[in-house]
């Protein structure tokens, strides 16, 4: 069985993440210990929330540290949603906040507030395919990501890589590619929520259960 | 056809619930028993449901959400978004909700009440979670008034103005119930929806009176809804899932076709 560590920062959609873990025979930790993050196999940062409460969680509880560190070591890290856009540099969700810094970029509104047309929200809500990258096709396994597969999104920030080789997928939105997918070695994220994509879903944290 | 066609159109199983049943009423009275939400859940999600709503249906009168069991159960083997509304009065409800695994919040009546609160779970755990629960009751040619209390209580706001407060102070969704339609599949209030939607900056999901295929189909035509939810049709067998996507696919509706697959 693979064991999987889901860091608890108090936020976040922690009984999804480990009951989708569970599903595919992984055994899940979800915990707020510092020291247990440090020594985990596999390390996913789930997301549910706004970036600056998020990261003031993970602060407070010496949880980011933990996470750097255990980056540091080549560690497989899986982002997801919010867990994803904290992989990066900073938000300007709720004022700027810095994030980890494991990818380098930032994270902006996917939709900006002046010219606004109803026919794109600024919240991104619904099943949607993805466009792999070439970066992306060079990742082992694609991530377990499928070209003609729907994936649910929700989210009305999106993080923009600052290197190309970091960005591995993207989805049409607003007649704009946002990024779907990131990684930078040992680091990966996902903007939508696997633990919620049915069966194209779990494949995906099937493949991170496999590094 | 409207935008609809640019955007992803979401399939969701409404599911109204009292205690530990699944119930269906007609306009909210004369709920009757109609099974159990969660078999009726994993039965939707197996037959390609984008999402599942519960909606607590007694507990505003009660004061609080009694969901958070039925959740955590459900999430052990239905990995869509769900979405739970009914009673919720604080940062702390989302968070035992959130816990338990549903993706979002519905409120309506706390809300209604100190339009703060959805503020304050928006800057705790984002505005894509909390969904403004409206419900709406035409009152003359192109009115509505908010009523809160599944129907029951008027409460004086027109719907337009309410939603539009309601997405200021950080709701990421507003769910449009018309209390006229509610299980009375006989079509949305396409009015009502057209216009909430043509204005909204947030997803609105359509809610109240899908009987038919056809029923969905017109209302995507209509209008720039996000989402249509189905109840009453669906626990009644009905209506069923693949064939109203199936409708939308041949309407050119976007819609996740890889369910059918």
């Amino acid at each position: 069985m693979s064991k999987v560590t889901v860091v608890d920062y108090g936020l976040g959609n922690l009984k999804s993440v480990s009951q989708a873990l569970k599903a595919l025979g992984a055994e899940p930790q979800v915990t707020s210990d510092p020291e247990i993050v440090d020594r985990a196999e596999r390390v996913i940062l789930p997301g549910v929330g706004a970036f600056r409460v998020a990261m003031e969680a993970l602060r407070s509880q010496g949880l980011s540290d933990a996470v750097l560190a255990t980056a540091e070591k080549g560690t497989p890290i899986l982002g997801i949603c919010l867990g994803m856009q904290l992989l990066f540099d900073s938000s300007s969700e709720f004022g700027y906040t810095d994030g980890l810094g494991l990818i380098p970029g930032k994270v902006s509104p996917i939709v900006s507030s002046a010219p606004r047309s109803p026919a794109v929200r600024s919240t991104h809500i619904g099943w949607r395919t993805l466009d792999i990258t070439p970066a992306g096709r060079s990742i082992r396994d694609f991530g377990g990501l499928r070209p003609d597969t729907s994936y649910y999104f929700v989210h009305s920030y999106g993080a923009n890589p600052l290197h190309e080789s970091d960005f591995y997928a993207s989805v049409l939105y607003g007649g704009q590619n946002v990024c779907a997918v990131a990684g930078k070695e040992n680091i990966q994220g996902v903007q939508f929520h696997p633990e919620k994509s049915a069966k194209a879903g779990l494949k995906v944290l099937e493949s991170f259960l496999a590094i | 056809m409207g935008g609809s066609a640019s955007r992803p159109v979401r399939l969701v199983a409404r599911l109204d619930i009292k205690g530990k049943n699944l119930i269906k009423g007609i306009r909210f009275e004369g709920l009757r028993v109609v099974g159990s939400p969660n078999e009726r859940a994993r039965h939707y999600y197996a037959a390609g449901a984008d999402e599942l709503l519960y909606m607590d249906a007694v507990a505003s009168l009660y004061g609080r959400n009694s969901l958070a069991d039925l959740v955590e159960e459900v999430v052990q083997d239905v990995f869509i978004p769900i979405t739970v509304g009914g009673g919720i009065r604080s940062v702390s409800d989302v968070r035992t909700l959130l816990r338990a695994g549903a993706d979002k919040v519905a409120l309506n009546t706390a809300a209604i009440r100190r339009p703060e609160l959805v503020t304050e779970i928006a800057e705790h755990f984002g505005s894509q979670c909390v969904v403004l629960s409206v419900e709406a009751k035409s009152t003359s040619p192109g009115k509505w008034e908010a009523y809160v209390d599944g129907g029951r209580e008027r409460t004086g706001r027109d719907v337009f103005e309410w939603v539009s407060e309601g997405v200021e102070m950080g709701a990421g969704e507003v769910l449009v119930t018309s209390v006229d339609r509610d299980g009375t599949e006989k079509g949305f209030d396409v009015e009502l929806l057209k216009g909430l939607s043509e204005i909204s900056r947030v997803p609105v999901i359509a809610s109240g009176g899908m009987g038919t295929v056809l029923h969905g189909v017109e209302l995507m035509e209509q209008s720039e809804v996000d989402a249509v939810a189905m109840g009453r049709a669906l626990h009644y067998d009905r209506l069923d899932i693949p064939a109203v996507r199936k409708a939308m696919i041949e309407a050119g509706v976007a819609v996740r076709k890889d369910t059918l697959v």
